[in-house]
């Protein structure tokens, strides 16, 4: 059984008005409720919407009713209004600056590093075998345990809070690489053997661009892990950036900087995600 | 037909098969899936080896094209025994082996670059076959903006674009329906009319091996061996038509006959 692409070719000539909305009501709760069926594009921005408007509506209805105090909860609108004196004073940029650096000298650093081992270790069993056991060990130690160590080994400058990145970032992105390595068809490869394309050109010529989009992909979802491990670092050790204003304005009860901060690393890391999407749609057409 | 303004004329080696073995595994568990296999193909012959799944046909192409190593025996392709994969065997896979990451003309020209052919030189090679395979129109499309008898044409020509000493196909038109097929064949049979490789091509469709071929081995399983060799010896150029001939149903009769005494063989 297929369903119409849209309601309304589903109502034939000569059937009553009334019988075109029963059948267009019903067809449309069965589109929704069949798996993986596409829904209209405007429903779905709608949707999107409305949650929005839930959550920012049930903000403001939990402060203004005095449910809870503005200590624990502030008003949106004070949200809002620090944020836009903290933009204009310029303190809001220093901070986001110090992130945003921190954040990409530790992602840039893994990546060089891990998409090209991932690559060669997803490719050749030996080079598996050699680094596996060690990074399924080190991959599953929690990050935050190391915190101390590193501030104990390298203090608590920038490099510290890069190395906390790099620690986390780092052993996942050669793992999910490798993966994706592993998974290149065989035949593939081995049809580039026929076509002339020697052993020691096969990472270079067939694993990476065969990979690329997922590689991307990897990169996206590991970026919104460096966020992460940012805060974790510069809630214990920094002098500024946005987990630092976090931890600073939770000493003077300033909720509504901690919102604001919170909100900003879910902007910036909502722009990185639209980034490597971009990037993937540019590099990789053909994945789409 | 389109000349072939190309510098050289297309090669074509023999292919000798003597006494090639293949064993998976160890000890007791060890499958014998090659036994002692033993054939030669001249050059410029179209050799189509049938026989039931799973009886090493396709191995046996892997081992010719140098993808898998035998357990015994020996092959050769012009004269050069055969150790691993390499450029002068031209090989059309069964799966989908388009690269998703080139377009259709950067498929083509992915062989003649590897070899450092000249970009004006390798563009004529690139248009020459995909004018052949019937898709200059779709130089620059992708792979998955492809139908998958599209795909496999898009794959013929990119074999032949590297000018390869022998071809091999590995049951190229197995994915496809069967108008798609037959036109794929009758594709085919124009094609090798005008380069004339030698083809090595492995099917388990009996209608399909003798419309093709010169010449037909028919393949036991377990562990395969040839049963037997059937000269064709049908008037070229070939079409669809030749399977209401009596001469075809009589060799196809004699194929099915011996597929299914290898099948109560094994009961």
């Amino acid at each position: 059984m297929t369903l119409a692409p849209n309601t309304s070719s589903l109502v034939s000539n000569g059937v009553t008005a009334r019988v075109e909305a029963g059948q267009a009501g019903r067809s449309v709760l069965k589109v929704i409720a069949t798996p993986f069926r596409a829904v209209p594009r405007s429903l779905s921005i709608t949707l999107g919407f409305m949650v929005w408007i839930a959550v920012i509506g049930g903000w403001f209805a939990l402060t203004y009713s005095g449910a809870v105090k503005e200590m624990f909860l502030p008003r949106p609108e004070s949200v809002l209004s620090t944020t836009i004196s903290m933009a204009l004073d310029g303190s809001l940029w220093e901070h986001v600056f110090a992130s945003v650096q921190v954040v990409l000298i530790g992602f840039v650093l893994s990546s060089i590093v891990a998409v090209p081992l991932g690559l060669t270790m997803g490719t050749y069993r030996i080079v598996q075998a050699v680094l596996e056991p060690l990074v399924n060990f080190i991959r599953y130690l929690p990050v935050t345990s190391f915190v101390p160590l590193f501030i104990l080994w390298i203090g608590i400058g920038i490099e510290q809070r890069v190395a906390v990145i790099v620690f986390g970032v780092f052993f996942q992105q050669l793992v999910m690489v490798a993966d994706s390595a592993r998974s290149v068809q065989r035949d593939l490869v081995n049809a580039a053997y026929t076509l002339g394309t020697k052993r020691g050109d096969t990472v270079f010529h067939i694993v990476f661009p065969a990979t690329l989009p997922s590689v991307l992909d990897v990169l996206r979802v590991t970026m919104g892990w460096a966020w992460t491990y940012l805060v974790v670092a510069e809630l214990v050790a920094a002098r500024s950036g946005l987990g630092y204003i976090s931890l600073k304005a939770m000493r003077g009860f300033q909720v509504d900087v901690i919102f604001m901060a919170i909100a900003m690393i879910g902007i910036l890391g909502l722009c990185t995600d639209q980034l490597f999407r971009g990037i993937r749609r540019l590099v990789a057409p053909w994945a789409n | 037909m389109d000349a072939l303004n190309l510098t050289t004329k297309p090669k074509s080696s023999d292919i000798g098969i003597d006494n090639v073995v293949l064993r998976y595994g160890k000890g007791d568990n060890a499958v014998l899936a090659l036994d002692g296999i033993s054939f030669h193909v001249v050059p410029n012959e179209f050799c189509v080896i049938v026989g039931p799944s799973g009886c090493g046909k396709s191995s046996l192409l892997y081992l010719v094209a140098g993808l898998e190593e035998r357990t015994g025996g020996m092959i050769v392709v012009g004269g050069k025994p055969v150790t691993e994969p390499g450029p002068d065997r031209g090989m059309v896979f069964q799966a989908y082996t388009l690269f998703p990451w080139l377009t259709v003309a950067q498929n083509v020209e992915y062989g003649p670059k590897r070899k450092g052919i000249a970009p004006a030189e390798r563009r004529a090679i690139v248009e020459h076959f995909l004018r052949e395979v019937g898709l200059a129109k779709f130089a620059n499309h992708y792979p998955s903006q492809l139908s998958g008898g599209m795909k496999q044409r898009v794959a013929i020509a990119r074999a032949l674009a590297n000018d390869p000493d022998v071809l091999l196909m590995d049951e190229p038109f197995g994915a496809l329906d069967s108008q798609t097929r037959h036109s794929m064949q009758e594709l085919l049979l124009r094609i090798w009319d005008h380069s004339k490789k030698t083809v090595l091509f492995v099917t388990h469709d009996i209608d399909e091996a003798i419309l093709l071929a010169d010449r037909v081995l028919v393949m036991s399983g377990r562990p395969g061996q040839i049963k037997k060799e059937i000269r064709v010896g049908l008037p070229r150029p070939r079409s669809m038509d030749l399977v209401m001939e009596p001469n075809f149903i009589a060799m196809k009769r004699e194929i099915l006959e011996l597929l299914k005494n290898d099948e109560d063989d094994e009961h």
